[in-house]
């Protein structure tokens, strides 16, 4: 059975309790903690990705394990794999379609810099098409990387003006 | 039957037909018009029914024929193989036969071999490219194309537009990439590029 410990969020008598913070604060906490992956996997970078979502690495911890499959509901893009010239515009397709605000994580080597494959066919990191927030290493990555990005990540969305840019756009 | 009965009959069926230097397989050179026939003669009477592989060979841009399309056979029935081989009669737009009316499976074969080497096949269903995109200018397969690429325009005329993205030429800077095993340091046993003396900015040392 629940109690019904209900006072220190709706309680009538609100004037003892008032929470002062910041709108930046506020908006980045929500933001950070919940963001939705759009899984971008291309190769076998998506593997990784996807234990880093099941239980034994869980990214479920760090609020971002309802991968989204259409870009409409993400807020990041985790580029996993590589990325061919024939695949790239189809990514930045993509891109295009999340809404504001949205960040990407190059994951591996390939999406980062191409990687071993220096060829007429594969993009040369995935930064020439879209704009990156935050790049991981490794061929392919750990999940425990892939974490420490969306760590990074989150950080780096809690340092954003968020109130602000809300105001001016 | 034993191998060399194979290549004899098809020989005795086939006059044009020249042994090929094989060392596996028994191999026939074939005019690339007679491909379907002779194919056809191969799965029907001396069951190999199974087109496990349709490639192709550039001898180079000074040779000619300069093309040659090779068919690799199989008999599910006694496990053997059987090459194929034609020559592309037209070093400037090589042409061969389709054996897509023989095993479907050949249609993506032809495709990719059209696609990586410029091969075409008279009387495919559908030959478009399979690897790269419709519009890309170049055959990447063909002796003169550089394994770097060279430098074209996106596919998508409106991301180019928007990204100034392209297809840029990508050498291999130290590459091919090799792992020397053995190594104690780990770092230097890592694949990679050993020779780093030269970059996309810096040329190649001749």
């Amino acid at each position: 059975m629940v109690t019904a410990n209900t006072e220190l969020a709706y309680d009538s008598k609100i004037e003892g309790e008032v929470i002062v913070t910041r709108a930046d604060a506020v908006i980045n906490w929500i933001r950070s903690n919940s963001m939705w992956p759009m899984p971008m996997g291309l190769a076998c970078c998506a593997i990784e990705l996807m234990a880093a979502g099941a239980s034994r690495f869980d990214i479920a911890r760090f609020g971002a394990e309802v991968m989204r499959f259409s870009p409409r509901q993400a807020d990041v893009m985790i580029v996993a794999g590589t990325v061919t010239y024939k695949m790239a515009s189809a990514v930045r397709r993509i891109y295009d379609q999340m809404p504001e605000p949205k960040w990407v994580i190059a994951m591996g080597a390939c999406a980062s810099t191409g990687g071993m494959y220096r060829s007429y066919a594969v993009l040369q990191g995935v930064d020439r098409v879209i704009p990156v927030d935050v790049y991981v290493s490794g061929c392919p990555p750990r999940p425990e990387a892939l974490l420490d990005a969306l760590i990074l990540l989150q950080n780096k969305v809690k340092r954003t003006p968020s109130a602000k840019n809300l105001l001016s756009a | 039957m034993p191998e060399p009965e194979v290549t004899a009959a098809v020989k005795a069926k086939f006059p044009q037909a020249t042994d090929r230097a094989s060392l596996d397989h028994p191999a026939v050179n074939l005019p690339a018009a007679d491909v379907p026939a002779a194919l056809a003669c191969l799965r029907d009477e001396f069951a190999f029914d199974m087109l496990t592989d349709l490639t192709a060979v550039d001898w180079s841009s000074a040779a000619s024929p300069r093309f040659t399309v090779v068919y690799h056979l199989f008999s599910t029935a006694r496990h053997d193989y059987i090459r194929v081989a034609a020559d592309c009669p037209n070093d400037a737009e090589p042409a061969v036969p389709s054996v897509c009316a023989l095993w479907p499976g050949a249609n993506w074969h032809e495709r990719e071999v059209y696609d990586m080497f410029g091969i075409g096949f008279t009387g495919h269903p559908d030959l478009r490219r399979i690897l790269m995109w419709d519009g890309y200018p170049h055959f990447p397969l063909r002796k003169e194309f550089p394994l770097a690429g060279i430098e074209t325009p996106l596919p998508d005329a409106e991301v180019a537009a928007e990204t100034h993205a392209s297809v840029k030429p990508a050498p291999l800077m130290g590459g091919p990439f090799v792992a020397s095993s053995g190594q104690v340091n780990l770092g230097a046993a890592e694949p990679g590029g050993k020779d780093e003396s030269w970059t996309e900015r810096h040329e190649k040392p001749e």
